[in-house]
């Protein structure tokens, strides 16, 4: 990555975007939508009204606050309503009734011309397909949104060459899409989003289309710009190990309502139900979970020893093998104790799943 | 055994209802003729200009011209060597003047075609009712027999070169529109989702988006229009049309068989030397335009 252009990242850390509320929100396909909505809160299900009615339940009653400047994970197998779900915050699709709040601002009360304004500004999207302009180069594709709010043309072209050499692209500016392949579009995917400096990041499965390896590197990519940048990220996902990594909260659909909510760690250690057990069997828990999730608070022993917050379970089977104790202590950020845990509750946690 | 009869109009009736439909159009004619002549002047005049230019200049000055055009176009100097070898046989068979007068009234018609075809095919592109009413203009321009718009376009302007353009823009014009209308269809939706993400206005989307990534296929909707405008020549001359479509018709009329074929193959020539430049122009343009993931 380009030093230079960490130079200019801690002004923009004193900002911090705004969050997303999502309220009661439905969508039904079809001609009808908003009559179906009153069978659906009267509890029908996505089969009977496809069924009985011939409409597509997509989204129902979603209640999600997601948090300024962190990682919303929305996750859920094919046809939950992901997509569905991502495309309301900038009304690509309309709902069917139910609230998107952006600060005071309701995003499905805007007209057409506020909503073109937030889109520009707001908000930016990078999308599985990547979706890239194939008659323009690498960077008539970054300076894109800039182009359409009008800002003038060096200003855009600097501006989006310094976000090109941020992803680690420089040297690709003048290739076209075609030209790259599909982890070097999606980085062009997302310079062409962080070019438009919005808030709101929206990422629907965007890591989705590429190889497993290349696919890590671009989760630290974003890791490493959000940890300068801290923008209200929504990102889309059906694979667990993504979710996890890069969510700070993660939610779970199945059609189209949200079934469990929460940090990554209290999914893993909670799952709501039996589809999200089955979700989080295959996850190696060890390497997931950290100390201080399973650790007992307050409780510190003399001369135990010492493991930091956010060190995961494996870190401290490790300890506990290497120095043969079977307890040790939890230190916050700044090296203080704030509770323990026991090699008996690490193992625990390592093995058992909790079955439903 | 009455009923075994074909129930008809009487012969009587059926020449009144003629009488009366040509009578009115007569009358359109005689009210608004002029002034319709008038609003096609600039067009004439443009047309006299450009045939005055090819066949007034100094011929080397003209076949660089045109062959520069050819090979900006194709930037393949196979197609640039052709079409001034094949230039160069026009000229020395004695078919020069008449060839440029085609190649200016077939440009003249790409140009107002162009003009015309582009807005309609956008417009068709943007609503599906609009294109279900289009459709079956374009259908119906496609099969009637040419020679039956000529009969009111000569009614209106008379011999010569207006309604000559008109004519062949007529019958050459539907691909056009069509080919616009397919490629803005045919733009990936993803691409312009895209840039509704963006939040680009309907203009810059079309702008942007949509005519850049359709343009490869207007392209060929320009090669289709250019090969039925010459296609439309020999057609074209009976109403007053100059150029390789007269000596032709004049080859028919007399049974010059040579004359007809030396004509013919010019005809024949101009089209290959267009197409394959239009062609080259838009597989260049399309080169960028496949999407390859991976
Ligand atoms: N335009 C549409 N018309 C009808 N049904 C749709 C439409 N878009 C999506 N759906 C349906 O809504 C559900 C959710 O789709 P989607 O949001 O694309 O799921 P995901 O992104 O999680 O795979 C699916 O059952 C899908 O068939
Ligand atoms: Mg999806």
């Amino acid at each position: 990555m380009a030093d230079a252009a960490l130079a200019n990242g801690a002004s923009e850390e004193e900002r911090v975007a705004h969050g997303v509320e999502i309220r009661n929100l439905y969508k039904i396909f079809g001609p009808n939508g908003a009559e179906m909505v009153e069978k659906v809160k009267g509890g029908m299900s996505k089969t009977e009204l496809n069924e009985k009615h011939n409409h597509v339940l997509g989204l129902n009653d979603i209640n999600i606050s997601m948090p300024g400047g962190q990682i919303q994970v929305v996750m859920g197998l094919s046809g939950s309503g992901k997509s569905t779900l991502i495309r309301h915050i900038n009304r690509l699709i309309d709902p069917t009734a139910g609230e998107v709040l952006y600060g005071d601002q309701d995003v499905c009360a805007m007209n057409a011309k506020e909503l073109r304004e937030f889109r520009r500004h707001k908000t930016a999207m990078v999308f599985q397909k990547f979706a890239l302009l194939p008659h323009r180069t690498v960077i008539e594709n970054t300076v894109y949104g800039l182009e359409i709010q009008g800002v003038n043309r060096r200003t855009a072209r600097k501006a989006a060459a310094r976000w090109i050499a941020r992803v680690g692209l420089e040297g690709f500016e003048d290739h076209y899409p075609n030209q790259l392949s599909g982890g070097m579009q999606q980085r062009v995917g997302l310079a062409r989003a962080l070019t438009n400096d919005a808030d709101i990041l929206l990422m629907d499965e965007a890591f989705s289309a590429l190889d497993p390896l290349i696919r890590v590197d671009m989760q630290s990519v974003l890791l490493d710009l959000q940890a300068e940048l801290r923008k209200t990220i929504v990102f889309i996902t059906h694979d667990l190990d993504e979710a996890l990594r890069l969510g700070d909260r993660i939610a779970i659909l199945r059609d189209g309502a949200v079934i469990q909510q929460g940090t990554g760690q209290e999914i893993v250690l909670r799952p709501a139900d039996e589809y999200i057990s089955n979700f989080v069997q295959e996850v190696n828990r060890a390497r997931v979970i950290f100390v201080d999730t399973i650790m007992d608070r307050g409780e510190i022993v003399e001369g135990a020893p010492e493991l930091r917050q956010r060190m995961l379970l494996e870190d401290a089977a490790k300890l506990f093998a290497e120095t043969g104790q079977d307890r040790a202590n939890v230190l916050d950020k700044t090296g203080r104790p704030i509770g323990s845990v026991s090699l008996q509750s690490t193992i625990s946690a390592m093995v058992t799943p909790n079955t439903h | 055994m009455d009923w075994i009869e074909f129930p008809s109009l009487g012969r009587r009736d059926l020449r009144d209802l003629r009488l009366t439909i040509d009578g009115a159009f007569r009358e359109f004619t005689r009210a608004y003729g002029p002034t319709l002549e008038r609003a096609f002047e600039p067009l004439e005049d443009f047309l006299v200009w450009l045939e005055h230019l090819l066949i007034e200049s100094p011929w080397p000055l003209v076949l660089i011209g045109i062959v520069g055009i050819v090979f900006l176009l194709s930037r393949n100097v196979r197609i640039a060597a052709g079409a001034t070898l094949a230039l160069l046989a026009i000229g020395y068979f004695g078919m020069w003047e008449d060839t440029m007068r085609t190649i200016a009234v077939v440009t003249v018609c790409t140009m107002v075609a162009v003009i015309i075809g582009i807005p309609i095919g956008i417009a068709m592109a943007r609503s599906d009712r609009m294109q279900g009413i289009i459709n079956p203009i374009l259908d119906l321009m496609q099969t009637m027999p040419s020679f039956v718009y000529l009969i009111p376009v000569v009614m209106i302007f008379g011999l010569g070169k207006v309604p000559g353009v008109i004519a062949v823009v007529v019958y050459a014009i539907p691909p056009m529109i069509r080919l616009t209308n397919l490629g803005i269809r045919l733009v990936d939706p993803a691409v312009l989702e895209a840039a509704d993400a963006f939040g680009s206005s309907s203009f810059q989307k079309l702008s942007k988006v949509q005519l850049p990534l359709a343009l490869p296929t207007i392209m060929a909707g320009i090669n289709q229009c250019i090969m039925m405008s010459l296609a439309m020549v020999v057609v074209a001359s009976m109403i007053g049309v100059k150029g390789l479509g007269q000596p032709v018709l004049q080859a028919i009329n007399n049974q010059y068989f040579t004359m007809g074929v030396m004509n013919g193959l010019a005809i024949v020539a101009i089209a290959i030397i267009f197409d394959r430049a239009t062609q080259a122009y838009g597989k260049r343009l399309q080169k960028h335009s496949e999407v390859i993931h991976g």
